[in-house]
């Protein structure tokens, strides 16, 4: 479960750069078993939002509760129940993909026994055993991803918090992911999920949130947004949203 | 602060450090290749060449002593120079080292020896040129046995010992022991190459654990993990550390080995009477110098991590590793002038008190209030430097800077 209450955050200016309110009292909810979409043009605060919730960056003002744990309070226990997946999440590119794997499960707190079952499981689950010894620098891109999802899950997180994880991905590749999101929810995690393309939304969000311009300006089921906003189309509801606030 | 969580983050930069070319060249290769091509390499090809400029009978123009035939004969006589005739512009043809000097003799030399009027001969040479000051060297030799033989006739034919010249010796004898010798031949130089190792193998570890993850975007990825940012940091510093102490462990052993060999290098191109070298550290020595090099060593991994963290990039980091090179070589260079000399305010200040103090300690010589005080400055040094890099992993602002 996320409970996000009054987030907001300041980036303080630097130079002739003045302060940047990025998230302005966001408040939103995902439960398990479901995927919550942020949806949001580049700048909306999408990446600070969820920076904020997996404790990269702390928040300026307001909350939230991760898997029961606090993210100002308590920032360590809610990564130790968080999956973070994004593009800027990179691999080392010295290590294989095995030794990146066990890497982070280590940093999880996993070790003997226990590691070793949850790499070997993931990497049967990816198909990831063929390249397993392969340093990370050696990998396609599809490998890459499956390394970073299998990072990801290494320590079995309730919760999973994927930034524009198909941005810069070919098509088989970002179907994957698609499908790797799916079976998070079907699992049981609670998913939220950042993107600006709208067609993912659509196929995989259970609960949508427009974000502009720092704010919340609309949310609910697909379904309620096209009654709400009498719009078939999501692009147009997005538009219809975010034109209004303009 | 979790011992566990450290050591898994350690383990993790040194596999990674080990498999990266960069780190191996500044930690390995460098220090175990550089004295070596230093020491045997430059010291073979010196004493090569300053073997082959002794051994070469040098071009030598005499100006004057037209009226001095029995000089003139004597002179044309020898066999270890080459004489060209005399040419009125023979100085210029020594500046131009067309020739490597002239003898320049005064008017009516022969007519004044007879006489046993005094007589100057003068020798035009190019300082700073090795072949020119070895032929002066050479005719200055030659006319000084000229002049004692000459001597040595005048109390013969009067019929008095020369010994009445030399009623007694004069001798130096070294009574320190060749490790002593060493001491204070390379007392400057060893605290200051162990400094520079310390410094230089920590110096791509630091940048590539901090910037180089920034811009590789794997920063980030660490940052998700459940791991204390102090745990990180220290995970992190305990690697740069490694590093630059394997720098200046490799650096040392090296450095004892090379000048073993190089000293008999050296020695091997000795003349006659000239004094051997004395080269060889001792181990007591080696091991005090690497000894007070720890706490520095501490203190530059600390501050390298501090700047290279600081940095967007690795490039930007690398732009900082020019100031930070001067700041460090700076103070070591001048614990070499002479003048500077160990005492309460030099020990204070970080670099220059190390190099002083490694100085006499190669040298043989313990001053235990001064290296305690510049091992317990170098340690607060290094403590503050650690403090500031947990504070600035905790900034994010610095974590991530754009």
């Amino acid at each position: 479960m996320i409970d996000a209450r009054e987030l907001r955050k300041v980036f303080p200016g630097s130079g002739k750069r003045g302060s940047v309110e990025a998230v302005r009292g966001l408040s939103f909810r995902c439960r398990p078993g479901a995927i919550y979409g942020l949806l949001g043009a580049n700048g909306a605060g999408k990446t600070t939002t969820l920076r904020m919730l997996a404790t990269i960056l702390q928040v300026t003002s307001g909350t939230a509760t991760v898997a029961g744990f606090d993210i100002v309070d308590e920032p360590e226990k809610v990564r130790a129940r968080v999956g973070f997946l994004s593009t800027a999440t990179a691999l080392y590119a010295r290590l294989t993909a095995r030794e990146m794997v066990e890497y982070f499960g280590r940093l999880n707190g996993l070790e003997g026994d226990a590691l070793k079952r949850s790499v070997d499981n993931l990497f049967a689950a990816l198909a990831m055993n063929e390249f397993s010894g392969r340093a990370c620098d050696k990998l396609s891109t599809g490998q890459k991803q499956k390394v970073s999802i299998a990072r990801t899950l290494v320590h079995d997180p309730e919760v999973m918090i994927f930034d524009e994880p198909t941005i810069g991905l070919d098509v088989m590749t970002s179907r994957a992911i698609v499908r790797f999101i799916r079976d998070c929810r079907d699992r049981g995690k609670t998913v939220l999920f950042s993107t600006h393309v709208m067609r993912e939304v659509e196929k995989l969000c259970d609960h949508i949130g427009i974000l502009h311009g720092g704010r919340l300006l609309a949310e609910g089921t697909l379904e309620e947004l096209r009654g709400r906003y009498g719009e078939n189309d999501l692009e147009e509801i997005f538009v219809k949203v975010v034109g209004g606030e303009q | 602060m979790s011992a566990r969580e450290i050591r898994v983050v350690y383990r993790k930069e040194v596999t990674e450090m080990l498999r990266d070319r960069r780190t191996l060249i500044s930690m390995v290769a460098l220090p175990l290749l550089l004295f070596p091509v230093m020491v045997l390499g430059i010291g073979s090809l010196a004493t090569s060449l300053m073997g082959n400029a002794k051994k070469e009978v040098p071009v030598v123009m005499v100006a004057g002593g037209e009226d001095s035939p029995r000089l003139m004969a004597t002179l044309h006589d020898s066999d270890e120079f080459r004489f060209e005739p005399a040419q009125p512009d023979f100085q210029t043809q020594v500046s131009e080292k067309k020739i490597r000097a002239a003898v320049v003799v005064p008017p009516g030399f022969d007519a004044a020896e007879q006489s046993g009027a005094p007589q100057t001969i003068t020798i035009d040479y190019y300082e700073g040129d090795v072949n020119s000051s070895l032929a002066a060297d050479k005719l200055e030799k030659y006319f000084d046995k000229l002049r004692d033989d000459t001597v040595k006739q005048r109390l013969e034919a009067r019929q008095v010992s020369v010994a009445v010249l030399e009623p007694f010796k004069v001798e130096q004898k070294n009574v320190a022991p060749p490790e002593k010798v060493a001491g204070a031949t390379l007392g400057g130089i060893i605290p200051y190459l162990v400094i520079i190792m310390c410094f230089t193998g920590a110096m791509y570890p630091a940048m590539d654990l901090t910037a180089g993850e920034k811009e590789r975007g794997t920063l980030e990825t660490l940052l998700c993990s459940p791991v204390s940012r102090t745990d990180l940091v220290l995970g992190k510093y305990l690697t740069v550390l490694t590093a630059s102490l394997t720098s200046a462990v490799l650096a040392v052993t090296s450095m004892g080995i090379s000048f073993y060999y190089g000293q008999n290098v050296f020695n091997s191109g000795l003349e006659a009477g000239e004094a051997p070298m004395h080269l060889q550290i001792g181990l007591r020595a080696a091991m005090a110098v690497l000894l007070m090099g720890l706490p520095l060593s501490m203190f530059f991994s600390a501050l390298l991590l501090a700047v290279s963290l600081f940095a967007k990039s690795f490039r930007e980091a690398d732009s900082y590793k020019t100031p930070l090179t001067f700041a460090i070589v700076i103070p070591a260079v001048v614990s070499m002038l002479p003048g500077i000399d160990l005492n309460a305010r030099t020990a204070m200040i970080p670099v220059l008190g190390t190099s002083l103090v490694g100085k006499e300690l190669v040298s043989g010589t313990y001053h235990w209030g001064y290296i305690a005080l510049i091992f317990g400055m170098s340690c607060v040094y290094a403590a503050v430097a650690i403090a500031v890099t947990i504070v600035l992993f905790n900034r994010e602002e610095v974590l991530f800077r754009v």
